[in-house]
């Protein structure tokens, strides 16, 4: 139990904190310095959460959590991280976004303002320790992390549009913030304990009076976190600010919003599974009605958005909708292929936000100059102009137009690629998991995914001719190789993900099954014994 | 008595914070948001059971009656909840500034009604 390798879960949180605390220290005009240590702390990041996911998937069947205890106490009295095989995952999905969207920043959006690689860094390190925290408030100490992280990269680049709608985002996400911190409070005050996986052993427990405080806890909780996810009526803030933010600020705030569905599936399977007494199944019509509703207003969304970056916007509420009323369906099998989805899903929307900007520079080529030196400002404006396009890659107009219409497949979910793969596997175990007599809910959810996929496709064809076909501008957009790169790197990735679909699925359906099986999440965590201490020692 | 003024304050604290939380003016707003965040750190404190002249750390590790003693562990939530709050309001309050400044208007919106 002793060995560097047991406390590797801990980098990933301390990683990003000491890279983004270092890169404080140093001057802000040294900005190729502040990006090289960005990048390798990413990367670095990227290869420790490929090592963890290798750990998850490895250990046996029985036991598939590992912890590690801050402070060597044990778990209902100490903090605990805890590592799984979903914790593994989403920390996989994270750092792979971080990694492209701080390349794609590298080529002018780090310049446009000030501290943007620290910020970068703490909302890395936020959405790390939100996943793998094994209690509720460190949960919200790394929530406030991240969201105080996310205020700053929302503003990043200045301007109007973007301070107004920072304006309404930071203020639902405190109003969201106290609703945590009141649902947390309440789930104390009843249980007498924050480690959640205690939460699992004392919710059977529970009087008759004191579950009902609880059900109303976890509703508020619920709440919370379903205005981060995006759930209607929750989420008219969303497209508006991911539309305004930069485009690698979006393109990490597509894993943000999946963090709540992310605490969702992990509270709502661990709390209220099949053991939970009266409480079991708590609230999941709830998330199917909600998740449902949450998919229509983005279908309405996509279609109606004038812009491409809106569009992005709204796509991130259908995919956060399908994930919530998937999750509500409360079958193991919907969930294996919902994770599916949500990687797939996730990595499209943040190629299609990193590649809105590029796609908009053929729109109007002069434009985009001109908003680089007035967004960019401070003792950077020196460089030249000349030097700010960079050299233009060829064929560049094919290049775009591809990875268009692969980020229009992704998230309309038509084949080849991995979109099609999440959609039709939900839709598929949802069948299955209904048996012969199929119910009314599951027809109105594989109605709503074609639809929202017809209405993607609709709206995207729209765009891509008005970008490419029917352009005003002959000439060529300049775009350079490593604003490029990024965006193909996801889509090859969900490449992939559809060629090594099957090793994938395998990964995401062990994953649904140590979900619907929160004994062993709960038993791993209470009595993984102490650091230094014999394993008779642990507690019962 | 003292549950029914507690009780009482953190209702008006709540009541005043949200019907602020909804006016138009940035300013109004802000001022919600810290009410609210106030009845907030009340109730934690509240969760914790409402005890006078308990003390919260153990004095006598050896014969240890819990019911003798206030819970500390919702007092540290709520100094971390305040700092949090306080942090977040403060940024916020820069914000509201940014848009004041930019916009020229203080509704939340950044443009004032057509009216």
């Amino acid at each position: 139990m002793t060995g560097l390798l047991d406390h590797l879960i801990v980098v990933p949180i301390l990683l990003p904190l000491v890279s983004g605390a270092v890169m404080l220290l140093l001057d802000e005009r040294r900005r190729g310095l502040k990006g090289g240590i960005g990048a390798a702390a990413t990367m670095a990041l990227l290869v420790v959460a490929i090592a963890l996911l290798r750990q998850a998937d490895m250990m046996p069947a029985g036991s598939s959590v590992r912890t590690y205890q801050l402070g060597n106490w044990s778990a209902p009295f100490g903090i605990v991280l805890v590592l799984d095989r979903l914790s593994a995952l989403m920390l996989v999905l994270t750092s792979a976004l971080g990694i492209a969207a701080l390349l794609y920043s590298l080529a002018r959006w780090h310049r446009a303002g000030p501290r943007f690689h620290t910020l970068f860094q703490l909302q890395l390190m936020g959405l790390n320790g939100a996943f793998l925290t094994g209690d509720l408030f460190n949960l919200f100490v790394f929530f406030e992390v991240l969201l105080t992280a996310s205020y700053g990269l929302v503003l990043h680049g200045d301007g109007t549009a973007r301070v107004r709608a920072g304006l309404a985002y930071i203020a639902i996400n405190l109003v969201a913030s106290l609703l945590f911190l009141i649902g947390a409070c309440l789930t104390y005050g009843v249980t007498g304990t924050l480690n959640m996986a205690d939460f699992a052993r004392r919710i059977p427990a529970l009087a008759p009076g004191d579950a009902a405080l609880f059900a109303a806890a976890a509703a508020i909780l619920g709440t919370a976190f379903l205005m981060k996810a995006g759930a209607w009526p929750l989420n008219f803030w969303l497209p508006t600010t991911y539309a305004a933010a930069s485009a690698p600020a979006a393109a990490i705030f597509a894993v943000m919003s999946k963090l709540g569905v992310y605490v969702i599936l992990r509270l709502w399977t661990l709390v209220f599974g099949p053991g939970a007494g009266s409480l079991a199944g708590f609230g999941g019509e709830g998330l199917l009605v909600g998740g449902m509703l949450t998919i229509v207003f983005g279908t309405i969304g996509i279609l109606a958005s004038q812009t491409l970056s809106r569009l992005a916007g709204c796509s991130v509420l259908v995919s956060s909708g399908t994930l919530i009323a998937a999750i509500g369906t409360g079958s193991g099998a919907v969930i294996g292929a919902t994770l599916f989805y949500l990687v797939s899903s996730t990595l499209g929307i943040a190629a299609l936000f990193l590649l809105v900007e590029l796609v908009e520079r053929i729109r109007d080529p002069g434009a985009d100059v001109l908003a680089v030196t007035m967004e960019a400002y401070g003792e950077g404006d020196d460089e030249s102009l000349a030097e700010e396009i960079g050299i233009a890659i060829p064929a560049t107009i094919t290049i775009l137009g591809g990875s268009f219409i692969a980020c229009a497949l992704l998230l309309a979910g038509l084949p080849p690629l991995s979109g099609f793969v999440g959609k039709f596997a939900i839709m598929a175990t949802m069948l299955k998991a209904d048996g012969p007599a199929v119910q009314a809910s599951t027809w109105a959810m594989i109605g709503l995914l074609t639809v929202s996929g017809l209405a993607t496709l609709i709206a995207m064809t729209r765009s891509g001719i008005s970008s490419f076909w029917a352009r005003m501008h002959d000439g060529v957009p300049r775009v350079r190789v490593i604003e490029m790169a990024p965006v193909l790197a996801l889509l090859l990735l969900c490449l992939g993900l559809t060629v090594g679909g099957g090793p994938a699925m395998r990964y995401m359906e062990a994953t649904a099954q140590a979900l619907q099986a929160p004994q062993d999440y709960v038993t791993g965590v209470l009595a993984a014994p102490r650091l230094g201490s014999a394993a008779g020692e642990a507690r019962p | 008595m003292m549950e029914i003024v507690f009780a009482l304050a953190v209702g008006i604290l709540t009541a005043s914070g949200v019907w602020l939380l909804l006016r138009p003016r940035t300013f109004q707003v802000i001022i919600g948001l810290s009410l609210l965040s106030y009845a907030v750190n009340l109730f934690i404190f509240g969760m914790g059971r409402l005890r006078v002249g308990a003390p919260p750390v153990l004095e006598n590790p050896e014969a240890v009656d819990p019911a003798l003693y206030a819970d500390p562990l919702p007092q540290a939530l709520v100094l971390t909840a305040i700092v949090i709050s306080f942090a977040t309001t403060a940024l916020f309050l820069v914000v509201l500034l940014a848009s004041r400044g930019l916009t020229g208007t203080d509704h939340v919106d950044g443009r004032d009604d057509p009216r």
